[in-house]
């Protein structure tokens, strides 16, 4: 059984990364490489699309912790969205809308890269 | 599998990729309970971090160890037993997590006994020397909709 699966997609300057299933301490290390990927490739516009994740424990919180400041020094960000209910409410726990841009939609966390640093 | 007194529980080995398991057996169990949908989730999520603690912590990812998922409905609550036979630590010593502190500096520790605190009503351990440590989670039928402090 495929307990969580990642999906990229590149579109100019924005990985948009899709994640579908459980995200525990089983398959966090799965998130951990894509990331580690990203950076070595040098793409820090990161959208996390959460739509299909259907579940996240803090194994997968640590590694959206342990990424993001890499990513910001290089000039991008992590930007996640359209999580459901259920998802939102184990970040908000831990108090991720306060430090990370959450947003409904994918469309409108990739046009935010695209407007001008304030 | 049923034991005697009529509490149900289940035994894993102290790897990763049974916590799916233990998942939905607890959170079948708090649903005929009577927990709504939310809870239920939440007693879940309580869980799961309880296991990873014990096999990161209390194992330290050895993976042939045991751990028992116990579930001890009470009139008023719903309690999960949780055994191991590793490593005891102080849940005193955790505070409550500084999300900007964990930023950068691939610090992951901590996060789980404080969310287990916030989504359950009480969590209580028990480590005596000679015998298996538990972890107790607890949730008041009660105070059923909402997650603790919010």
């Amino acid at each position: 059984m495929i307990d969580f699966k990642i999906h990229q997609r590149d579109s100019e300057d924005v990985s948009v990364i899709e994640l579908k299933g459980y995200l525990d301490a089983h398959t966090a290390p799965d998130l951990e490489t894509a990331f580690q990927k990203l950076i070595t490739e040098n793409k820090f516009n990161i959208v996390v699309n959460c739509r299909d994740l259907s579940y996240i424990s803090s194994a997968g919180l640590g590694v959206f912790m342990a990424y993001v400041e890499d990513i910001r020094k290089n000039k991008g960000d992590i930007k996640l969205t359209n999580m459901t209910p259920k998802v939102y409410n184990v970040f908000d726990l831990l108090g991720f809308p306060i430090l990370y841009e959450i947003y409904k939609d994918e469309q409108e966390a990739v046009v935010r890269f695209h407007e001008p640093k304030k | 599998m049923n034991t005697q007194t009529g509490h149900k529980s289940k035994r894993i080995l102290s790897r990763t990729d049974h916590l799916l398991e233990v998942r939905e057996f607890v959170g079948d169990e708090a649903r005929a309970f009577g927990f709504s949908e939310e809870d239920a989730s939440n007693i879940v999520l309580a869980v799961d971090e309880a296991c990873t603690n014990i096999i990161k912590h209390a194992y330290q990812y050895a993976t042939d160890k045991e751990i028992e998922v116990s579930i001890v409905p009470q009139h008023r609550s719903f309690e999960i037993r949780i055994f191991d036979s590793g490593r005891s630590f102080d849940p005193s010593t955790i505070r409550q997590p500084d999300l900007k502190e964990h930023i950068g500096h691939h610090k992951r520790g901590g996060l789980g006994v404080y969310m287990m605190k916030r989504l359950m009503d009480k969590v209580e351990y028990n480590f005596h020397k000679g015998k298996r440590n538990e972890v107790r989670l607890i949730k008041f039928r009660s105070n059923a909709s909402t997650v603790a402090g919010r």
